[in-house]
């Protein structure tokens, strides 16, 4: 089996007259945690859209699990089925029940009954520590809550890769610390994962490789130690400066 | 969220009678009583409501039975318009609805030209066009009404439970086409607006769960659509109902119709037209309640 299970070569993209993806070469091995961070407009939640294709790259190859991802919408759905995603915004279904929000992708997408949709649902609810709130509906719970359904219904398509875009930039300040939890929880079980995130202190924690982006580039990319500690680039320092200084 | 609980608190509280509503409902009823006194003065009728009853049911000599007569008649196929005239349109609505935003532009411009056809021309004039030019050529064509006419007895009966006696049949269906294409375009708009007022975000979140675009548009996109767009689609197919006195217009044997010929006999304007129209609220306030309940029970599931 090939140890990189994302490979991404000379990527670029466009909006427009924009060039928000310059040049991107990056490649994840198998259960491997990078965080990407940089200034807003950077274009790092274009890449990580980019990799489940709910951004279409316009030049380089992206490769999931030995997929390319082309105009093959055989490739998209199964590269979609490997890969889990969370949302800044969660993006539950709001006319489901947490369970349902759950159950239902297994079953539509994973062929699943709805038995065993239901009782995985519930395991991986379980894990995000919200299984009584399974028959509620994502208006009655708090962002921290949803949050967890959001983890809890990609968990419960058990991807091999999951992507993270600011998962927490939503929430207010009490709640992070509950989904940085079960987002750590799921790290240390050797989750293959991209976060997008400004949390440092969980970058240090939990990440292997720390990338910086500048610009739709990639302008830094070390262990966090090295990076947080010694960066090369000067922009990565003034980027740091600024967002470790308060 | 937070904001829909607020607004249903809101709703709860101005249901409170008040000072001011009793005063309101006070002004209210002397002004309806000062206007009915005025016009007892200078309105002198004498009603003869036992001249409409007969129209609706008589007294068969033959059959030594009660049958229905042509208000009942009219009465059964605007019902039957009502039911198949909301099925049709809202086939037509959520198919061009969805072709309104399609990727393709051939579909946007089908579902465009049509809303834009339909909406931007009066509705009599729609009926007459509708039916001269275009249906006169087509029904005679298909002759439905002689196919029906050699279908078995079993099965003629149940045709003309659903659609009305086969010797009508043709003028039925030309009347039910009619409505249906001219409803289809307001459905169509409201379907388009209950579509896009789901979030882009919802789509991403099915597709990036693997779900493919069928299953996202079933199972995450309609079912919210047709929440948001319940209060405004209940007002269209209740405007259906009452549209379907139009194709009164081109003898269609409906209700409004019919009253017509029932006025014409007996020249109690009055009694036949206020009869008329109390059935048509009937029908209309069953159907407002109906989504009413609808309404209810999707706000239930969302508190």
């Amino acid at each position: 089996m090939e140890s990189d299970i994302i490979k991404l070569n000379g990527v670029n993209k466009w909006f427009g007259d924009l060039h928000v993806l310059q040049d991107v070469d990056l490649s994840i091995r198998r259960g491997e945690r990078v965080v990407i961070c940089g200034p807003s407009g950077s274009g790092k939640s274009t890449l990580i859209r980019c990799i489940n294709r709910l951004e279409q790259h316009d030049e380089g190859s992206i490769v999931v699990d030995g997929i390319e991802l082309n105009q093959d919408t055989e490739n998209v759905a199964a590269i979609r089925r490997e890969v889990g995603m969370v949302f800044q915004h969660f993006n539950l279904f709001p006319h489901l029940s947490v369970l349902e929000n759950c159950a239902l992708p297994q079953i539509r997408a994973r062929g699943a009954s709805r038995d065993q949709a239901e009782a995985k649902a519930m395991e991986y609810l379980r894990r995000v520590r919200i299984p009584e709130q399974a028959s509620k509906f994502p208006s009655q719970l708090s962002g921290g809550q949803q949050q967890r359904v959001a983890i809890a219904r990609s968990l419960c398509m058990e991807p091999k890769v999951m992507l993270f875009d600011e998962p927490t930039s939503a929430l207010d300040p009490e709640m992070i610390k509950e989904v940085l939890d079960v987002i750590i929880d799921l790290a240390q079980s050797g989750m293959t994962m991209i976060c997008v995130t400004h949390e440092m202190g969980f970058a240090k924690k939990v990440a292997d490789t720390v990338v910086f982006m500048d610009a739709g580039r990639i302008v830094e990319k070390a262990p966090p130690q090295q990076l947080f500690e010694n960066p090369q680039s000067e922009r990565t320092k003034l980027f740091l400066s600024q967002i470790l200084s308060h | 969220m937070s904001e829909l609980k607020s607004r249903r608190l809101t709703v709860r509280a101005r249901t409170r009678f008040t000072r001011w509503d009793l005063v309101l409902a006070m002004v209210l009823v002397l002004a309806v009583a000062g206007l009915l006194w005025r016009a007892s003065g200078v309105f002198s009728y004498k009603w003869a409501w036992s001249t409409v009853w007969p129209f609706v049911f008589r007294f068969d000599e033959l059959t030594a039975s009660w049958v229905p007569n042509l208000l009942a008649e009219g009465l059964a196929t605007t019902l039957r318009l009502a039911f198949w005239g909301i099925l049709a349109a809202s086939l037509i609505g959520t198919v061009m609805g969805f072709a309104r935003v399609s990727q393709r532009l051939v579909f946007r411009l089908i579902g465009t030209a049509y809303v834009m056809l339909i909406r931007n021309i009066p509705p009599v004039v729609f009926v007459f066009v509708f039916v001269y030019f275009i249906a006169s050529q087509i029904m005679p064509t298909l002759a439905l009404g002689d196919r029906a006419k050699e279908l078995s007895p079993a099965l003629q009966w149940w045709v003309s439970v659903f659609f009305g006696t086969p010797k009508l049949l043709d003028n039925f269906l030309l009347g039910l086409l009619c409505l249906s294409v001219f409803s289809g375009a307001y459905v169509t708009e409201i379907v388009r607006a209950g579509i896009q007022s789901v979030p882009q975000a919802q789509i991403e979140a099915g597709n990036s769960l693997g779900m493919s675009q069928a299953d996202v548009t079933r199972f995450v996109v309609l079912p919210q659509a047709f929440r948001n767009v319940l209060p405004p689609m209940a007002g269209q197919l209740i405007q259906l109902i009452k549209d379907s006195s139009l194709v009164s217009l081109v003898s269609i044997q409906e209700l409004t119709f019919m009253a017509q010929d029932v006025q014409i006999t007996t020249q109690r304007v009055f009694e036949v037209f206020v009869f008329t129209g109390a059935i048509y609220f009937v029908i209309c306030f069953t159907l407002s309640q109906v989504f009413a309940s609808l309404e209810r029970r999707y706000a239930r599931a969302l508190k």
